[in-house]
């Protein structure tokens, strides 16, 4: 178990394109952290540099106390699965499990003995004799996942373990990753693009975006106070709604967002004063679908009507989501799906906006 | 109504299936008459040289009845040569420079194919494009100046030299088969290996070696062939039966001047073939494609 640092860490390929520029991150003992960004935000590069997979171009990263910036894969004492698992496909499933064990020169009994833990915390001890071809997806990524636990290493890297699988597969592993990861509490650092795997999964959450950090926090710190426009449009699905709007008096003294000619929505009292500086000038306005739902009579302080021609209606059994456009700008609300809504009808809809983000077009900082 | 469009359906279906069944049966006639000719192509000289072998010169000489039948079969031409010390010889010479030769060329190649294909160096490219470059030089072109070196190095008429100049034949166009095999092995299975603990050569003789076997067997199989079968070389190097292999032993000794012993060249030929044909056999059973599935998806 270790602690894992980058401190500056820079990638950069000979055309001289960064890939990651330079990046602080200190990630704790025993923690489950997730990198997570969309493709080519520097993610996997940051998990090989930590791997020792590729070279680092400046700055330093720390396993455990030392600096390894110069030290192989196979002295930094990491264990690493990979999103194609990487079988051995010559070898059986123990040999494929026992092949670092071997190479490290462990007594044989120690080996079997370890194989066998893992396999049972795996569930794939009636697959020990075979080989991978005769294997199934979730069966061989419970391998690749049992090669990197026999080792008992520092720590765990994951990179993209379950994009290989389909959706329902996907579900189980990652539960079983969990689990393996609550059993062993190995530091763990674990890419994936798919959002909801990085909320589900970590300790910590973070979001990269073209080879910087834009956010690091928990997950449910990153759904309700994204840092920033990205991680707000990132984290959450679908995705949280982003309008142009003004920040203007609204009535009795309040402060209101006017989004078009017609919508005009009043900011919450207890908003007042993060939002007041913001007087006259233009804003995004985020709001997540969940927090604009079917209209209801009593409403809550702070919630707000409005009504909006239906585009799309996409009814998901637990849930309907509705399509609209307000002045071109695509919005998408999550009504019960016991709520009529037919396109090109006028739907009412609430508008919580004791949950709504205030971001500036230029900086896309949430202020 | 609705039954008569659903059975001008059916007639439809049936007409498609039957019209497809009649495209295939055509292209299958096409294939069957196109393997005849090919078979027949490749098969009757071998059958000739059989039926040459197992009669007597006497009969070779008669010019009596069909040339393809034999009338009196006879192994005296196959015990003439299992007996004659220089045909012994000469097999043996080939055993050696052949087995040499492949030894020599796996090694080279695999390791040239190793390293040019996953680590990575400086000008790995430009030197795996020159060494298909070099395989594409004839050998007729380089044996004068290979007669030269070979003087220099004192080895003219000795089968020795031979062990020095095949693989010049056998490795570029093995490294240039390895070179294929090795790139179509995932590079996450390298990455497994590096930090699973591996070294390069651990990585080479644990991982590569046995994921790459077919491409292996198949460049064994050509650097088997091109030594086995040579005839240039060993012709322009070799001048007494004692140094000479099976390809240049056999003209030389079984034409005596105006005399061509065919009964004797064609059981030399049959049994000069033997040991390719059991090789190929035996080889073939392993050269399975697909060893790599399963080892990452696919």
């Amino acid at each position: 178990m270790a602690e894992v640092s980058c401190r500056k860490v820079v990638k950069e390929y000979d055309a001289g394109v960064q890939a990651v520029k330079g990046i602080d991150l200190d990630i704790s003992d025993h923690e489950f952290v997730v990198l997570v960004g969309p493709s080519g935000c520097g993610k996997s590069t940051t998990l090989r540099m930590i791997a020792g997979l590729e070279e680092v171009t400046s700055g330093e990263i720390w396993i455990d106390g030392d600096v390894v910036n110069d030290v192989p894969p196979r002295d930094r004492d990491i264990a690493m699965v990979f999103q194609n698992y990487a079988l051995y496909p010559h070898m059986s499933v123990f040999d494929n499990m026992a092949f670092g064990l071997k190479l490290r020169k462990f007594p044989k009994q120690e080996i079997s003995r370890r194989v066998d833990e893992a396999a049972r915390i795996l569930d794939i001890t009636p697959l020990l004799d075979r080989k991978p071809r005769a294997l199934s997806g979730g069966q061989r990524q419970r391998v690749a996942m049992g090669r990197a636990i026999v080792r008992n290493p520092k720590v765990f890297l994951f990179d993209e373990p379950l994009s290989n699988l389909d959706a329902k597969l996907r579900v189980q592993m990652r539960t079983e990753i969990k689990k393996v990861h609550q059993t062993v509490r190995t530091t763990t650092v674990y890419v994936t693009h798919d959002q909801i795997e990085a909320m589900t999964l970590a300790d910590r959450v973070v979001v990269m975006n073209g080879g910087n950090i834009e956010q690091v926090g928990a997950p449910q710190e990153l759904y309700h106070h994204p840092a920033t426009r990205f991680v707000a449009g990132f984290i959450g699905s679908p995705a949280m709604n982003f309008l142009p709007c003004r920040v203007q008096d609204g009535t009795n003294g309040g402060l209101a967002v006017r989004v078009t000619d017609s919508i005009t929505l009043p900011i919450p009292p207890a908003r007042m004063d993060r939002y007041g500086k913001f007087k006259d000038r233009s804003m995004i306005l985020g709001l997540r679908p969940e927090h604009l739902f079917e209209y209801h009579e009593q409403a809550k302080p702070g919630w707000t009507r409005v009504e909006l021609p239906v585009d799309v209606v996409e009814p998901m059994g637990m849930e309907t989501m509705v399509h609209f456009f307000v002045d071109g700008v695509p919005v998408c609300a999550r009504v019960d799906p016991a709520t009529h809504a037919e396109p090109n009808e006028i739907l009412p809809l609430t508008a919580d906006l004791n949950q709504m983000h205030l971001m500036e077009p230029e900086t896309g900082r949430v202020v | 109504m609705s039954t008569t469009v659903a059975e001008r359906r059916i007639a439809v279906a049936a007409q498609r299936k039957h019209s497809l069944h009649r495209s295939r049966m055509w292209a299958l006639w096409g294939s069957y008459i196109a393997l005849s000719v090919f078979v027949v192509m490749f098969l009757v000289p071998p059958f000739y040289t059989l039926m040459t072998s197992l009669k007597s010169s006497a009969e070779i000489s008669a010019q009596t009845g069909s040339p393809w039948l034999v009338r009196h079969p006879t192994l005296e031409n196959f015990w003439y040569l299992i007996t004659y010390p220089n045909f012994q010889r000469y097999y043996l010479n080939s055993i050696i420079v052949t087995i040499l030769t492949v030894a020599v060329s796996m090694v080279i190649s695999v390791l040239a194919a190793f390293s040019l294909s996953r680590m990575g160096f400086w000008g790995s490219q430009t030197l795996s494009t020159g060494v298909f470059l070099t395989y594409l030089v004839p050998p007729s072109l380089l044996f004068i100046p290979l007669f030269q070196i070979i003087g220099q190095l004192g080895l003219i008429n000795n089968f020795w030299c031979l062990v020095l100049l095949y693989p010049t034949l056998a490795v570029p166009f093995c490294t240039w088969i390895m070179i294929g095999y090795f790139s179509s092995i995932p590079k996450e299975l390298d990455e497994a290996a590096l930090i699973d603990g591996a070294g390069y050569l651990q990585m080479l003789w644990k991982i590569f070696i046995p994921v790459a076997m077919p491409g292996i067997i198949a460049a064994t199989i050509f650097a088997f062939t091109v030594s086995w079968g040579a005839f240039l070389y060993p012709l322009a190097y070799l001048y007494t039966s004692n140094q000479m292999v099976l390809t240049v032993g056999i003209i030389s000794d079984l034409i005596r001047g105006d005399v061509f012993q065919w009964g004797k060249i064609m059981a030399a030929c049959l049994l000069a073939s033997l040991p390719p044909i059991v090789i190929y056999a035996f080889l073939m059973d392993y050269y399975v494609a697909g060893l790599t599935a399963g080892a990452t998806k696919g």
